[in-house]
């Protein structure tokens, strides 16, 4: 354990009770704030309490063994879950610095919808062409002018490592792709709209390790421009690509810090016995 | 013997067709297939007989068209409501009503057309016959339309929920979602229900031969009556047929072409399905 | 908020779209539901008045007043006696074969697609087969029989989907631990399986039979007359064996003929009639589907807990 890493972190945040929040070491701006979020599929509360900040232009990742409320946890970003009758959220997501809470309810979940972008576990293409996929989100805010379109849909796809790929074939259905062109495509999808907030839900969990690879290879680059929120069940996964790492554990935010300081000097057992390990 | 259970029905089928085309055979060879498929006028037990079958298939295709003028925006409209917008409970409740209006037997829609709609609709239709097309079209329609919207609703519920949260996750309205995603991956699906439901209609028996009248009448005016070719079928049998006349075998060639036609939308729409279910 | 005025308006309209979209749904949900209550007040309206115990035991006649529809329901019961023991048997025997004996082949992949295309022929041309094989080719003539088969031949497909259906929805746990505890196939079927699929059998039965009870096109075809003033010998006689097989072979008239019969008459009177058997009908079909209905309801419940 190095001492650079360690040396100058305060070790508590002011919202954390339970939770170990370490703050960073350099002033980042905070694109969004979690504060005591808690959620209830019918009677069964999925989340606790969770707080936990969220920085511009950075990878955050959330891990923790399976059940422990990190998918749920990254679906109350984007109101995903009003889908489904009985869910019921409280406490806060600030989205900074436009000051929405996404989680309220007096803000529709289009507009959050709108705001934040997401990409699913299993590659969702619609059943449209390649080009029509990426400009879903377009027409969806009124952008129906061609040369825009376009131009923003070469971009999105260039954005996603994807254009040169299919630059040549931009009409054919998007179901002729390979499974990681496939998960590049929804990224471009969830792109093209420049969103505030990327999610990306194990994105790599249906690929295999090359396409693997060729996506978080993509994260590296995307970051510069977007704040990224990954959920991802790989550790090694999470140490790659991700700047701060939040660890989850039946509905608790365990330990949220640096990615390098969560995985080699957790502050909490219970983070050391999953990150060596040891459960989940 | 189990065997044989399953066997019967391809012994039927094949049954089916050796009874259809061995009892019109001897209309075949007296009447060329040129004059049946081209002649104006079907005048069979007439002295100076015509046997054309434009007539009957011209009021058959009338029929089962208004029939499915009706039962496409209404079964698109429902089909959508009930798989994209209404809650779980209502659904449970509105698919017994239509499962109800399903059960009405074709002749009580009959007595219904002629009786009740068809006197309600002379005072809105100039020129309305008291035998017509329109009436017995339209409740034709209603008639499918529980059909096409279980087997169209059917179809949509297939399509993955994750093509739905993607779709949503753009910030899709339920309209939109249902329009550009839901619709365009349960195409096959939904253009099989209104194959099927225009071979019901078709095929539909009672309805028109109650309230379309029996008299052969190629004309381009539905609100004339005209026999279709279930109606005459109707009306052959309910006189006295001597087995193995010329009159006889006109309603087997009749049949055998009302068949050939449902056969084949029936087999488009089995294909359709099958794809369907196996895209999915 | 304020700051994204624009986004404000996509999402303004999107609730306009998804509002509008719901309100239509639910227009055309009501006038499907009012077509079926105009329908039902309508038959109610013509024809309850002449619902009597004079209706159900005098036979057709001449003038509207005093005609009935003895012969007619006493035909559709016998009528509908025959079919469900023939149907029911065969179309699950055919069931039980295609989900749990039949290989993988071309064989079985023929049987499934003709049991979907029979599903879809007009009942006519069941009417059609029947004229020209049963009563002319075998020469069995315009019987119970005959009416019976051809309505069993036309509801066999519903049957037979509904016995695989439930079939399938039996747990293979439950056929693995048959098995594991050393019963052979035909043991697992009739001793496992088949009890545990009775209740969707009999739902995909009693639909099958309320549609058969009301089709009338087969029944027109084969050449059922439609004036019968008299009843098809009893089944069931004083002196040994006490049942006959006579009735089988009686001419015969069902409730949907006798009121297709009365609609085409012009006088009102007969139109009465006609409602009056249509009511009586209705009501038939709708209490056998709403049974169906509330078996699979319970079903589904059943299997949820």
């Amino acid at each position: 354990m190095s001492d650079s890493m360690n040396a100058p972190h305060p070790i508590r945040d002011t919202s954390g009770d339970q939770t170990m929040t370490q703050a960073p070491a350099t002033e980042t701006p905070v694109r969004a704030q979690v504060r005591d979020l808690k959620f209830w599929y019918g009677k069964f509360q999925a989340l606790n309490g969770v707080s936990m900040p969220i920085y511009d232009r950075k990878v955050t990742a959330i891990i923790g063994p399976s059940g422990c409320g990190k998918s749920t946890l990254l679906r109350c970003f984007n109101r995903i879950h009003d889908l489904y009758p009985g869910s019921r959220y409280n406490g806060e997501i600030n989205l900074a610095p436009e000051g929405v809470n996404l989680v309220d309810k007096g803000i529709d979940p289009i507009l959050v919808r709108l705001l934040v972008g997401m990409v699913f576990q299993k590659p969702n293409p619609f059943p449209k062409s390649i080009f029509e996929n990426v400009a879903a989100g377009l027409y969806v805010r009124g952008i129906r002018n061609r040369t825009e379109v376009e131009g923003r849909v070469e971009e999105a796809l260039t954005q996603a490592a994807l254009w040169n790929e299919v630059k040549d074939r931009l009409s054919k259905p998007a179901f002729e792709l390979s499974g990681g062109q496939q998960q590049r495509l929804c990224i471009a999808r969830a792109l093209a709209p420049k969103p505030k907030l990327l999610l990306l839900d194990e994105p790599t969990s249906a690929l295999d390790p090359i396409a693997t690879a060729k996506i978080e290879e993509l994260m590296d680059s995307l970051v510069k421009d977007v704040t990224i929120l990954i959920v991802t069940h790989n550790l090694s996964q999470a140490a790659r690509i991700s700047k701060y790492t939040a660890f989850m554990h039946m509905g608790d935010l365990i330990e949220f810090a640096e990615t390098e300081q969560l995985f080699t000097n957790p502050a909490v057992s219970r983070t050391q016995d999953y990150v060596t390990g040891r459960f989940g | 013997m189990l065997f044989a259970c399953a066997a019967l029905s391809v012994a039927i089928t094949a049954a089916i067709v050796w009874v259809l085309v061995s009892e019109s055979w001897m209309f075949f060879s007296q009447i060329p297939l040129v004059t049946f498929l081209t002649d104006t006028q079907w005048t069979p037990v007439f002295t100076n007989a015509r046997y054309g079958i434009l007539p009957l298939l011209t009021a058959t295709l009338w029929a089962a068209g208004i029939a499915m003028a009706v039962a496409t925006p209404l079964g698109l409209v429902l089909s959508i409501y009930l798989s994209e917008f209404a809650g779980p409970r209502v659904r449970e409740i509105l698919k017994p009503i239509l499962e109800m209006l399903a059960a009405v037997p074709t002749v009580v829609f009959g007595y219904f057309a002629l009786l009740f709609l068809t006197p309600l609709a002379k005072q809105f239709i100039p020129g309305l016959s008291g035998f017509n097309l329109l009436v017995p079209g339209f409740v034709l329609g209603i008639m499918i339309l529980p059909y096409v919207v279980t087997i169209s609703e059917d179809a949509m519920r297939a399509v993955p929920m994750t093509l739905r949260e993607g779709a949503f996750a753009l910030g899709m309205s339920r309209w939109r979602t249902a329009f550009s995603v839901v619709i365009p991956g349960a195409f096959s699906g939904v253009t099989a229900a209104y194959l099927l439901a225009f071979s019901r209609a078709v095929g539909e028996t009672m309805i028109v031969a109650i309230a379309a009248g029996q008299n052969p009448n190629l004309t381009g005016d539905p609100r004339e009556g005209a026999a279709t070719i279930t109606a005459y079928i109707v009306q052959m049998s309910l006189g006295d047929l001597p087995h193995g006349t010329l009159a006889y075998s006109t309603i087997f060639a009749t049949g055998l072409v009302l068949f050939v036609i449902t056969l084949g939308f029936n087999v488009l729409g089995f294909v359709l399905r099958r794809k369907f279910r196996e895209a999915y | 908020m304020a700051d994204h005025p624009s986004e404000k308006r996509i999402v303004a309209k999107a609730k306009v779209q998804d509002l509008s979209f719901s309100i239509l749904g639910i227009i055309v949900l009501f006038f499907a539901m009012a077509m079926l209550a105009t329908l039902i007040g309508d038959l109610l309206a013509d024809g309850l008045g002449r619902i009597s115990k004079q209706f159900l035991t005098d036979f057709p006649s001449r003038r509207p007043s005093e005609a009935g529809i003895l012969s007619a329901w006493v035909g559709t019961t016998l009528v509908m006696f025959v079919t469900a023991l023939l149907a029911i048997p065969l179309g699950v025997g055919a069931g039980l074969y295609l989900e749990e004996y039949a290989p993988r082949n071309w064989l079985s992949d023929l049987i499934e697609i003709n049991v979907s295309n029979l599903a879809g022929v007009p009942s006519i041309i069941y009417g059609l087969l029947a004229l020209g094989f049963f009563v002319y080719g075998l020469g069995m003539g315009q019987t119970i029989l005959v009416g019976g088969m051809v309505l069993a031949l036309l509801i066999l497909p519903i049957v037979i989907v509904a016995t695989r259906e439930a079939v399938r929805a039996v747990p293979s746990g439950l056929r693995e631990s048959a098995y594991g505890i050393g019963c052979n196939r035909w043991q697992v079927v009739w001793q496992y399986v088949l009890p545990s699929a009775r209740p969707g059998i009999l739902t995909g039965a009693i639909v099958g039979l309320s549609r058969a009870i009301g089709e009338t096109a087969p029944i027109i075809t084969i050449g059922a007359l439609t004036f019968i003033a008299f009843l098809p010998p009893s089944p069931i006689q004083a002196s040994p064996p006490f049942v006959n097989a006579d009735w089988l072979t009686s001419p015969f008239t069902v409730m949907p003929i006798q009121m297709f019969n009365w609609t085409s008459r012009p006088q009102a009177g007969f139109h009465e009639n006609a409602a009056a058997t249509g009511v009586l009908l209705l009501g038939m079909t709708l209490i056998m589907n709403g049974f169906a209905i509330y078996l699979r309801y319970r079903l589904r419940r059943g299997l949820r807990s």
